[in-house]
């Protein structure tokens, strides 16, 4: 097994606000070693986002808060440092790409400056040879270098995200955060931004968190992945352990409610019902009002996380005791 | 650019030229006669005869307006003056140093305390300070200029004996007049600096500039607050357009020979040349000052930048000077 880059320890992150206290992330581990690629699915609203900002420690506060936890990244845990210390990591260390690449880039600042600022940050550099790798950067992602005096309503936006791109990966990060990063473009420019990805992660070998909730992104891109439900991590284990021998009742639900080619379906199958609210989560499993298989214990008490075989993890009582009721 | 700045300028033209015809139609038709201002009530039928043919005063409207117009395009002839035989334009000139120099100031000090406090109430929102900061510039906005001149000259010219409570020669003189006026548009533009950049903090960008590692300082003065600019400057402009056009109240209070109390004493005096003269002179100041104001937001946003440079592209295509591509 390769070394742990970032370990994840009871992370419970909540939202407080009029006096309603919204529980984002509950209780959830996640590990990811060097070199790896972890895929985080969930539908809206479970987490996903309020985990990768928690990593960098860019909840905002108010409204949000981490309140338990540990997040330790090469032992060392992110969320006992000053913010000094914490911005040297951030860009530099650990980085992310946002949702929308429309949003994410100043709109007043040339693409070069946004990409060579980091560089400065990180790698005092002199202005010029800043530029220059801003440069670089810029045409390893497959932008013309002479594009670095645009500004981002000049581009695309899958362009723009590819600047991004080149932005989060200009100080060689150990981690690269990437949340949703393909939800806003259009398929075709999808796939090339998911290329291009996969391809600068071997190239720099860079760890991935990937955060969607498009499963065939990460079929495609990941090695291992967690499936998130309402915040908390419901079964995490490689790609063909969840892909292929779907253990909870949620994942199930996801990969049918996929259209299949070969059936001649007529209608698609959802997952019936909505998320709970997470101001006020059920006493038993959170999946519970919307689970095929549901059992009267799991209203009554949350199931505990267990190992199915070869670090599958599940969090739901039909494995508990080795048994399959269902 | 160029381009822009050359057609904003001609675009003042028709502007200038309906002030300066309205403003004469309405100084034409209103009832008073001049002759009888300059010459008093003791003069006798004869002379005021003589002064209406001096003046022009007897021939048609529009004759009387084509010369003024031609009189101030050819010669730079705003007319004279009625009460002290000055060229129109030396009287304005005489004054405009001092109103220029009280509204510099004032927008100044405005400026500086109204973007610092803005912006230190937006970053810490709902705190203590945004609280009291807000209720102060509240205090400010409402609080009127002659009130509030009234009452600092009281405290440091009469109480304290710091200050000189009246004329504009020296800097000691500048200071009470520009806290005046300052201080009210300084209210104006903190809270427009507020929500502006309470908005701009928001955004996804500052995030990702957060997310680089950049410090707080340098995300909010260097990356948000260029952001913000856009309505700062709108209302700063507005606010240096209009005390150009002469602070009447604080130049009354404060006895400076300003624009403003020279158009109040012209306006009572029936000094038609001079009002008309002094009208015509704000409207091109404040027209000088929206160009600023323009040129400032396309040097702040790339993205107005960019659309006076395709607009140019646009129309040279149409003129068949650059080929399609």
């Amino acid at each position: 097994m390769r070394d742990k880059l970032l370990e994840i320890k009871k992370l419970k992150v909540i939202y407080s606000t009029d006096g309603k206290v919204v529980e984002a992330v509950n209780h959830i581990d996640l590990e990811i070693h060097k070199g790896e690629a972890l895929g985080l699915i969930g539908e809206t609203g479970a987490g996903k986002t309020t985990t990768a900002l928690s990593i960098l420690n860019l909840i905002p506060n108010p409204p949000g808060k981490i309140v338990e936890g540990e997040i330790c990244y090469n032992g060392q845990n992110l969320l006992k440092l000053s913010q000094k210390e914490m911005r040297a990591v951030r860009g530099n260390k650990i980085s992310m790409i946002f949702q929308d690449p429309m949003t994410a880039l100043n709109p007043v600042m040339t693409v070069g400056d946004q990409i060579a600022e980091v560089i400065r940050l990180h790698q005092k550099m002199p202005r010029n040879e800043a530029y220059i790798k801003a440069q670089e950067m810029l045409e390893t992602v497959g932008i013309p270098g002479n594009r670095l005096k645009d500004f981002p309503h000049q581009f695309s936006g899958g362009m723009k995200q590819r600047v991004v791109i080149a932005i989060s990966l200009a100080c060689n990060p150990e981690l690269l955060i990437a949340d949703e990063p393909t939800t806003a473009l259009d398929v075709t420019i999808q796939e090339q931004v998911l290329d291009l990805m996969e391809k600068l992660q071997k190239e720099f070998n860079t760890s991935l968190l990937m955060i969607t909730h498009d499963l065939g992104v990460v079929a495609e891109v990941c090695e291992t992945v967690a499936i998130m439900y309402a915040g908390e991590i419901v079964e995490y284990g490689t790609i063909e352990q969840v892909y292929n021998d779907t253990k909870h009742p949620y994942t199930r639900g996801l990969f049918d409610s996929i259209p299949k080619f070969h059936e001649d379906v007529k209608r698609l199958k959802p997952i019936k019902g909505q998320m709970p609210n997470p101001a006020h989560l059920p006493v038993g499993c959170n999946f519970a009002d919307r689970c095929p298989d549901v059992m009267p214990k799991c209203r009554e008490s949350e199931p505990v996380v267990i190992d199915v075989g070869q670090n599958h993890l599940v969090k739901c009582y039909k494995y508990v005791d080795g048994g399959d009721q269902a | 650019m160029l381009r822009f700045l050359f057609r904003r300028i001609l675009m003042m033209i028709p502007v200038l030229l309906g002030v300066s015809f309205v403003v004469f139609f309405m100084s034409y038709f209103t009832p008073g006669d001049p002759a009888v201002m300059i010459l008093g009530d003791m003069a006798t039928q004869e002379d005021i005869q003589m002064m209406h043919e001096q003046l022009k005063l007897d021939e048609p409207f529009l004759v009387q307006y084509v010369n003024y117009v031609k009189n101030i395009v050819t010669k730079g002839d705003f007319g004279t003056s009625y009460t002290t035989k000055q060229p129109v334009l030396d009287e304005l000139l005489v004054r405009f140093p001092n109103t220029f120099k009280l509204a510099g100031l004032s927008v100044i000090l405005s400026v500086i305390i109204g973007i610092t406090v803005g912006i230190v109430s937006a970053t810490r929102q709902y705190s203590i300070l945004d609280n009291v900061a807000t209720a102060i510039s509240f205090i400010g906005v409402s609080m009127p200029n002659f009130w509030q001149g009234m009452m600092l000259i009281i405290v440091f010219s009469v109480w304290l004996g710091w200050l000189p409570p009246s004329g504009f020669s020296t800097p000691m003189h500048w200071i009470l007049p520009a806290v005046t006026i300052g201080t009210s548009s300084a209210a104006q533009i903190m809270r427009m600096t507020r929500s502006s950049m309470l908005e701009v903090i928001r955004q996804d960008y500052i995030r990702t500039a957060r997310a680089k590692g950049q410090s707080e300082r340098i995300v909010i003065w260097r990356h948000a607050l260029k952001n913000a600019l856009i309505p700062i400057i709108t209302v700063v402009g507005l606010s240096f357009g209009r005390l150009l056009g002469g602070a009447v109240l604080t130049e009354s209070i404060f006895s400076i020979a300003g624009i403003g109390k020279l158009m109040v004493d012209a306006i009572n005096m029936r000094n038609y040349p001079l009002v008309q003269g002094g009208v015509l002179f704000i409207a091109i100041v404040m027209s000088v000052v929206n160009l600023i104001v323009d040129v400032l937001y396309a040097y702040v946003d790339p993205r107005i930048r960019t659309q006076f440079t395709t607009n140019s592209i646009r129309k040279k295509i149409r003129l068949g000077e650059v080929g399609d591509e």
